[in-house]
């Protein structure tokens, strides 16, 4: 790829992505006062995170298996109230074991 | 006042950071894997700063496809930074000016944007920046560094690491959905809807992207509907007073 079509790709890219995150935010002055669209901002972000959460999480990583270990491990660990970085290093952790065991158990 | 917001958003930004720091090395493998320079996939990282969007837009220039296409598809899949943009405008503080909005909008990413939101109080701008700034710096250098250094790395560690994105949303979600039943409501429906749109034939084939607009709109109309939030309690918001 030429470095003048990589830089064409980056501004189509970039120049899309940022005017839908910035464009609501210039023009959206102002407290919502209808209860309705106030409710419904509230519950966007758990709503957009469930969505890309599951069942995306299950095949985040290598094989079901290890995802599901990691989905378990989170879902302990988030209940408990732990901080972000734990529970997403405790996943990765526990992901990792599992593929790590499945990798052992043929050699056995 | 101001120095204590920035090192608070910064020191709140920590842990966002190290989670993207294995996404964006993860993003930085593949670029080069795929034939890009190392400092091509830095530069994507810092003009995008979003991760679903920058791995779809690598496959489109690797696959040599069409201009128009790579703008549709980025704005698939980029459309619910316009959901997240309108809710937190409802955080901001009078700090707020119309440089400073606009400078916002280049940060608005799923995790900065749901610790923002999930404050129980507004956010000025200075917390904003200092929010942004740490994940933003730890997202390039993830790039970089998965970049040079992904080949040597195991394959068992890199596919680990696909699960460190999730983890930090389950944190986020996982501790609302316990105090608030309404909240797990909305979540529950989202998560149902979401595995219907993987695994029901026929619509299955939708793009990622549009399944998480639909996904959303569907679960927080029907929270709105059955469950309005006069009080503002699933935000823990203390409302306009500033």
């Amino acid at each position: 790829m030429s470095v003048g079509k990589f830089f064409t790709y980056l501004a189509v890219m970039a120049g899309v992505t940022y005017l839908i995150r910035a464009i609501p935010l210039a023009l959206c002055r102002g407290k919502v006062k209808n209860v309705f669209i106030k409710s419904f901002l509230a519950y966007v972000p758990y709503a957009v995170l469930g969505a890309m959460t599951f069942p995306a999480i299950i095949y985040s990583t290598d094989g079901i298996a290890s995802g599901i270990a990691g989905t378990i491990t989170g879902l302990i660990l988030a209940y408990r109230r732990k901080s972000l970085l734990l529970v997403a290093v405790a996943s990765c952790a526990a992901a990792f074991a599992v593929e790590i065991i499945q990798y052992l158990i043929p050699l056995l | 006042m101001k120095a204590k917001e920035i090192k608070k958003g910064m020191h709140d930004g920590i842990p966002i950071a190290l989670g993207y720091i294995s996404v964006s090395f993860t993003f930085g493998l593949m670029a080069v894997s795929a034939g890009m320079t190392w400092w091509q996939a830095v530069i994507i990282s810092m003009a995008n700063v979003t991760s679903a969007g920058q791995f779809a837009g690598l496959d489109i220039m690797i696959a040599s496809g069409g201009m128009i296409e790579m703008a549709l598809t980025q704005f698939i899949i980029n459309l619910r930074y316009a959901l997240m943009s309108i809710s937190l405008s409802q955080k901001l503080d009078k700090s707020f000016t119309l440089l400073s909005r606009l400078a916002t909008g280049f940060g608005v990413t799923d995790e900065i944007f749901a610790v923002s939101v999930s404050r129980n109080k507004s956010v000025s701008k200075y917390y904003m920046a200092g929010l942004i700034a740490v994940p933003y710096v730890g997202w390039a250098a993830g790039t970089a560094a998965g970049a040079i250094l992904g080949g040597i790395l195991p394959d068992m560690v890199k596919d680990a690491l696909g699960i460190a994105i999730y983890g930090m949303f389950l944190a986020i979600i996982i501790p609302q959905a316990r105090d608030d039943s309404r909240c797990l409501k909305v979540i529950l429906i989202a998560v149902v809807l979401s595995c219907c749109f993987k695994w029901v034939p026929v619509i299955n084939k939708l793009s990622s992207g549009f399944v998480i607009i639909i996904c959303a709109v569907i679960a927080s109309a029907i929270g709105a509907f059955l469950y309005p939030v006069d009080d503002e309690e699933c935000e823990e918001s203390d409302g306009g007073e500033m």
